[in-house]
């Protein structure tokens, strides 16, 4: 990585520094600006008594006097403690579940090469460019049918329909990687194909396993549309769903509370996302490269 | 039973067997029972009966339908265009050689992994109308003197859940076109600086090229994601004001779940998928073009 950031830096040192200040530090700093804006806004407005969200007075930037009461409110008077822990088990088990089954699919296609895998390869990466936006509707009468309406397992059985071509794709750039020879060596051994995937191929495959897994962790956390039609308890939604849903009420906003949800429904995947970086920017280029 | 189990046909099907029968029933057997959906008059609750084009033909005669149209296509074209521009040149900018580089691409890509109906609630406050730091700011520069109706007006309305998008997408480029950007050798920008390129030639014809197959990727997924989206608009607008900003994911939304009528809304989601293979061919094979036109294969 040092290697390579060391090449990058070409001929960067013909610039002079009031030049660099305008090409680069100046516009980087506006996008920056603007890119953290509503994160910073959301954490004002979430500490902010009412009294001061509603005034016009003093300078709207600086918070006069810190308040936790939205929080309090949101964590004793809602169910928002009840739609954090189903999005956690929804996206939990969404996501194991379906990482489970793209390393089989990913390793058949990859490396078993039988007959049709080519097709079924490709069937995978167009199943990927369906949104779920055309989908909901005649799920939502299957959901209906199979008696799952308004349950944890309506998500937790829809959710694989983009994470298991997502995951499947990305595993198929890692298992690709490998190098055959392992394998052969492997099965010149006596190996079968289960031990040659459980202790080869997957030891190696680890770093696209914490990438798929981060990846397809936080589509799921982040899910809206399916959360929003297959469910409509309270007790059962998740957290964008029901702070959208539940905490909108009539003309008068509470935007201290709603602010704040959103912080908090915010904050779990920045805090993963911020130890996996790397991890979950390979997930993201990869999908996209291959 | 040994020996099946290494055969590798055999053994093939039964890992697919998992991924093969969830893909099966939640999306091969949906998308077909949308489509079938389409030409039926099912309601909530209750079984459809064929009623052959009604539907497409009642939505082509309803002018709210076609208002939905038309705020799609506007929507994805200028958020894509917008968002390419910027993406690419954030990537352009991170690519250069900056003090904690690896912190900035961190935090460049926080819009794009937290959950988007979450930050869109931190937009539609953005955008109240009487409380709206933007306005705020404008005023006490003296720019504006009274506060701009962000969600009021139809056309502030649509630039502003545009902005929203572009907000939210721009780091996907930008990461993206950066991870390409990274492979792009120096040496090629040191050659091409001797032979006497400027950097707006060493731009166009040594970055643009090597770019092409990744942004034509980059932006096929962007078209395909906006073209599609749903929560912003769900969130921000709920499709007003006057169905200015309904999409027609939003708008068969309404249609469909709030208004009951499953028929009419699978009819619109059907009518999408033409739109959307067309904006993905277009994107797709018309960046892809210039791929063997610099040389490359195929």
């Amino acid at each position: 990585m040092a290697d390579k950031e060391l090449k990058t830096e070409g001929m960067g040192y013909l610039e002079s520094l009031p030049r660099r200040v305008v090409t680069l530090y100046l516009p980087l700093g506006v996008f920056v600006f603007v890119l953290l804006f509503p994160f910073y806004w959301m954490a004002t407005t979430s500490i902010k008594s009412n009294e001061e969200l509603l005034s016009h007075e003093g300078n709207p930037f600086w918070v006069s006097s810190v308040t936790f009461e939205h929080f309090r409110h949101l964590i004793f008077e809602t169910q928002y403690p009840e739609w954090m822990w189903n999005t956690v088990v929804v996206s939990v088990v969404a996501t194991l579940t379906s990482l489970a089954a793209s390393v089989f699919a990913a390793y058949a296609i990859e490396r078993l090469r039988f007959h049709g895998s080519k097709q079924v390869g490709l069937a995978i990466f167009l199943a990927y460019l369906v949104p779920p936006s055309i989908l909901f509707i005649p799920l939502a009468a299957i959901v209906f049918k199979l008696g799952i309406y308004d349950t944890r397992w309506a998500l937790i059985l829809t959710y694989p329909t983009f994470l298991i071509p997502f995951c499947t794709w990305l595993l198929m750039g890692y298992f690709r990687s490998i190098p055959f020879e392992l394998e052969e060596c492997a099965l010149i051994d006596g190996a079968t194909r289960w031990q040659i995937l459980v202790k080869i191929v997957l030891p190696l495959a680890v770093p696209g396993l914490i990438s798929a897994g981060i990846f397809a962790f936080t589509l799921s956390w982040n899910e809206f549309i399916y959360a929003l039609t297959f469910i409509s308890s309270s007790e059962v939604k998740t957290v964008p769903v029901g702070v959208v849903t539940e905490l909108v009420e009539g003309d008068v906003y509470h935007w201290g509370a709603l602010m704040a949800g959103a912080l908090l429904g915010s904050l779990p995947v920045a805090i993963m996302y911020s130890f996996f970086v790397e991890y979950y920017v390979s997930g993201m280029t990869g999908a996209v490269k291959e | 039973m040994k020996r099946l189990l290494n055969n590798r046909h055999f053994l093939g099907l039964l890992f697919m067997l998992p991924a093969g029968v969830l893909l099966l029933v939640f999306l091969t057997y949906p998308l077909g029972l949308g489509t079938w959906l389409g030409f039926t008059d099912a309601k909530i609750g209750r079984e459809g009966h064929w009623i052959g084009l009604e539907n497409f033909q009642f939505l082509v005669g309803d002018a709210v339908a076609r208002l939905s149209l038309f705020n799609t296509v506007f929507y994805t074209a200028v958020a894509s265009v917008i968002k390419f521009a910027l993406g690419l040149w954030l990537a352009l900018l991170l690519n250069r050689h900056i003090p904690f580089k690896s912190f900035f691409r961190a935090v460049v890509l926080l819009p794009f992994i937290v959950p988007t109906a979450l930050s869109a609630l931190a937009f539609w406050w953005l955008y109240d109308a009487q409380f709206s730091v933007i306005s705020w700011v404008l005023t006490k520069m003296g720019l504006i003197h009274r506060y701009i109706d962000f969600l009021g007006d139809p056309w502030n309305a649509r630039f502003s859940v545009i902005a929203a998008n572009i907000w939210r997408g721009v780091p996907f480029v930008a990461i993206c076109l950066l991870a390409g950007l990274q492979t792009i050798s120096p040496s090629l920008y040191e050659a091409a600086a001797l032979d006497g390129a400027t950097p707006w030639q060493r731009f166009r014809f040594v970055t643009l090229p090597l770019l092409t197959p990744i942004i034509a990727v980059v932006m096929t997924f962007s078209v395909l994601f906006t073209f599609t989206d749903f929560q912003l608009i769900y969130v921000i607008t709920r499709g007003g004001p006057l169905n200015a900003t309904h999409l027609m994911a939003t708008l068969s939304f309404q249609r469909a779940i709030s208004g009951g009528s499953l028929g009419e809304g699978a009819a619109l989601a059907t009518l999408m998928v033409p739109f959307l293979l067309a904006a993905i061919l277009f994107s797709y094979f018309g960046l892809q073009r210039r791929k063997w036109q610099q040389g490359g294969r195929d």
